[in-house]
């Protein structure tokens, strides 16, 4: 695969990429697109506007459907990565769309940007997010060409990629992992379920994403995330997008 | 007194009124449930529905050869009941979730542990079975492991490199699905159900579905059962390719390896060329599908179904022909036809054992009542045999899809499903792709469900991975875990 020095795989027709909201198009007093959200990812409170957050979002679109002025729209971009939570919220003029993840710092850069060790994490996921990273290690996506690899031992590991809405089983041994990782070290955290608690949000068995339990660098949303959408987070955290 | 009761008969896919579940004392449903898997039947679910002060206990029996299900209920019962474990050791986790969900004794169980939750600890603390001597050793594996794989612990009792004993501890992915049914469905409800086990989510969404059509009195539209039955073709391909590579991987088989992971893309993009999304999230839904297969699609899709097929038949057959790989895979991990049997084992491992058992053929429901699929067995029993199901079943699959979309069902592909009725209990088997999926509804006075049972395949077939490693090598542990690459999720909940 050529990607990134030529345009990616074409992603399928149906495939749906990130959402954006344009508030002011929202009609008065409307708030179709509330209870139709399964991870009640939307909120509009009377004399507000819409606010979608898109860590919640896991893309089932049922939200495009229900409104009726197309205040929210979903386009087909794919890159989705961003370094903070709040970059995903979206609704306040000026963020229609999620603000994409810059690079690491110049020093963090220097250390991970050739060579990244990774240790996964699958922290109460469904398999889903777990598969589609596993398919970036294949040949076409060949992750490894870019320097980044899963290793076997978080004590190898240069950071952490959490798949899963950390469930309370799955804490310490999350916690844990983390400690053994030594310093400098990042996390990203791939996946609905690790950004906000995906559909499980709100259990009581969960604790709604991985940054309850550990600083978070890189959030990839998705449900799960295409497998493009995951290596152009990892390579925009990189600064390898220029 | 009057002729003895006999357990209700219905059929897959079907539902019936919760008052005409028989019922006995609990001494007696337990002796009653022993009776009829005596006589062939399978448990297919074994729970607990809270009931003033007391539990019943329901059973969901499986005839397969009769092609009919069965189901009873016990009277409300507090503490304890004597184990059915004792009798049918197929009843041994259903009976320690029983205990853990409702506080009920299996007085005889054999080896009564939390199956979830650790009361307040984790999965990993607490008795384990040990084997003793002063050249015994334990190994500990888990719960976070070596690859890009969900969570789980394996404790060995190790003579030196050859495993005695094998006992698994999940739990890791509990999310608390089964509770957060009650009084649902809610609208986090359909996604849940397509995530309880996210590589199975056409099996589980069409088990669901069937469900909530059922208790509605109805049926999808055709063309949506037609629909349905394709994509669950293309989740057995999928995985069943990926799982080819993954044993192709375990043994340092790099052409199959790396060839079979990039199929594994090909064919969940087929999946993603029928709703977007490459694991058929926003594919199935109570009335029917969301997206339609229309011809031109369905053109583009055999066309690349046919290109990966073909990919995948030369990387398989690399596999097949290399002496080192038949080596390690020829009777590693055996489980016999009798052990199977015993412990329920479902899906691809238990037809890998010699049993015939698939609930397309023996439960026909939705589009597999007008379209068989044959049943893949091979009787040897270990991870050849596995690999081999494997093999055939991806064969199948995709001749399965290529005759049905020669042959579309017609007309609409969403129907309105009505409300679902009160009172009643529902029951869907789907055959994912490592095996039986089986939901169980029961709904309120109002319709909305009062309990929702989910049994993956992985509940019954965890335990078959703990036989088929005794007497082996600690070494080929990947290549047996990897051969029935069971679910974490599917069983935690």
């Amino acid at each position: 695969m050529a990607f990134p020095a030529a345009p990616p795989p074409a992603l399928p027709d149906r495939h749906g990429g990130a959402l954006r909201v344009e508030a002011t198009k929202c009609a008065e007093g409307c708030a179709a697109c509330v209870p139709v959200c399964p991870t009640q990812a939307i909120t509009r409170t009377p004399g507000t506007p819409v606010a979608l957050d898109l860590g919640k979002c896991i893309f089932c679109a049922a939200c495009v459907e229900a409104c009726p002025t197309k205040a929210i729209t979903q386009t087909d971009n794919y890159p989705m990565a961003v370094r903070r939570r709040e970059d995903l919220l979206l609704g306040k003029p000026g963020e229609e769309e999620l603000r994409l993840a810059a690079a690491l710092d110049e020093k963090l850069k220097k250390l991970f940007g050739r060579s990244l060790r990774l240790r996964q994490v699958s922290a109460g996921g469904c398999n889903a997010c777990e598969a589609d990273v596993n398919v970036l290690g294949t040949i076409g996506w060949d992750l490894s060409r870019f320097g980044i690899q899963f290793v076997a031992s978080p004590r190898h590991a240069d950071g952490l990629l959490i798949t899963g809405c950390v469930s309370r089983n799955m804490e310490l041994a999350l916690k844990k992992t983390y400690a053994a990782v030594p310093s400098p070290k990042i996390v990203i955290a791939v996946g609905a379920c690790a950004i906000a608690g995906g559909p499980f949000v709100g259990h009581s068995q969960v604790l709604n994403g991985a940054a309850s339990v550990v600083p978070v660098d890189l959030f990839v949303p998705g449900c799960p995330p295409h497998p493009l959408t995951i290596l152009d987070g990892l390579l925009r955290l990189l600064g390898r997008l220029d | 007194m009057n002729a003895p009761r006999e357990f209700l008969l219905l059929s897959n896919g079907t539902s019936v009124p919760w008052a005409d579940v028989p019922e006995w004392p609990v001494v007696e449903f337990v002796a009653a449930t022993a009776a009829e898997l005596e006589r062939g039947g399978r448990l297919c679910a074994w729970f607990g529905v809270p009931e003033n002060s007391g539990t019943r206990l329901v059973a969901v029996i499986a005839f397969d050869s009769e092609n009919t299900l069965a189901v009873g209920r016990s009277l409300p019962v507090a503490k304890g009941y004597p184990s059915l474990t004792s009798l049918h050791p197929q009843a041994h986790l259903f009976e320690r979730e029983v205990w853990e969900q409702h506080g009920l004794v299996p007085e005889g169980h054999p080896w009564l542990k939390p199956v979830r939750r650790q009361n307040g600890g984790y999965p990993a603390v607490g008795e384990f079975f040990k084997v003793e001597g002063g050249e015994i050793h334990e190994v500990a594996v888990g719960p976070v492991h070596a690859g890009i794989i969900e969570p789980g612990h394996f404790r060995f009792q190790c003579n030196g490199e050859d495993v005695l004993h094998l006992e698994i501890a999940l739990g890791y992915q509990h999310r608390g699905v089964e509770e957060a049914l009650a009084g649902g469905p809610h609208r986090a409800t359909m996604s849940q159900m397509e995530t309880v086990a996210g590589d199975t989510t056409i099996g589980h969404a069409t088990a669901y579905a069937t469900i909530l059509e059922s208790l509605a009195g109805s049926e999808a539209p055709l063309r949506a059962q037609w629909l349905r039955a394709i994509a669950l073709e293309l989740e057995r391909l999928a995985n069943h390719t990926g799982d080819l590579g993954a044993l192709a991987n375990d043994v340092a088989f790099l052409p199959t390896a790396s060839a079979c992971g990039k199929i594994r893309g090909d064919f969940l993009n087929l999946t993603a060329l029928l709703c977007g999304n490459r694991f058929g999230r926003g594919l199935v839904r109570p009335g029917g599908c969301k997206h339609d297969l229309e011809t031109e699609r369905a053109a583009q899709l055999l066309a690349k179904l046919r290109v990966a097929l073909t990919e995948v038949d030369e990387a398989a057959e690399c596999l097949w022909e290399s002496n080192s790989v038949r080596a390690r895979f020829e009777f590693t991990g055996t489980v016999s036809a009798k052990q199977a049997a015993e412990i329920g084992l479902v899906g691809v491992a238990a037809r890998a054992s010699g049993l015939v058992r698939d609930v397309r053929f023996d439960h026909p429901a939705g589009w597999h009542r007008f379209a068989p699929v044959p049943v893949v067995v091979w009787p040897e029993g270990d991870v050849l045999a596995r690999a081999r199901v494997r093999w055939l079943e991806i064969e199948r699959s995709a001749k399965f899809i290529e005759e049905q979309l020669a042959a579309p069902a017609e007309e609409e592909i969403f129907a309105d499903t009505g409300l679902p009725a009160g009172d009643t209990l529902a029951v869907a088997l789907v055959e994912g792709w490592r095996g039986e999926i089986c939901h169980v509804a029961l709904t309120d006075s109002a319709g909305k469900f009062r309990r929702y049972k989910i049994v993956d395949a992985s509940f019954h077939n965890w335990i078959g991975l703990e036989l088929a490693m005794r007497g082996q090598a600690i070494s080929d542990f990947p290549i047996c875990n990897k051969s029935f690459n069971l679910s974490y999720c599917g069983f935690d909940l």
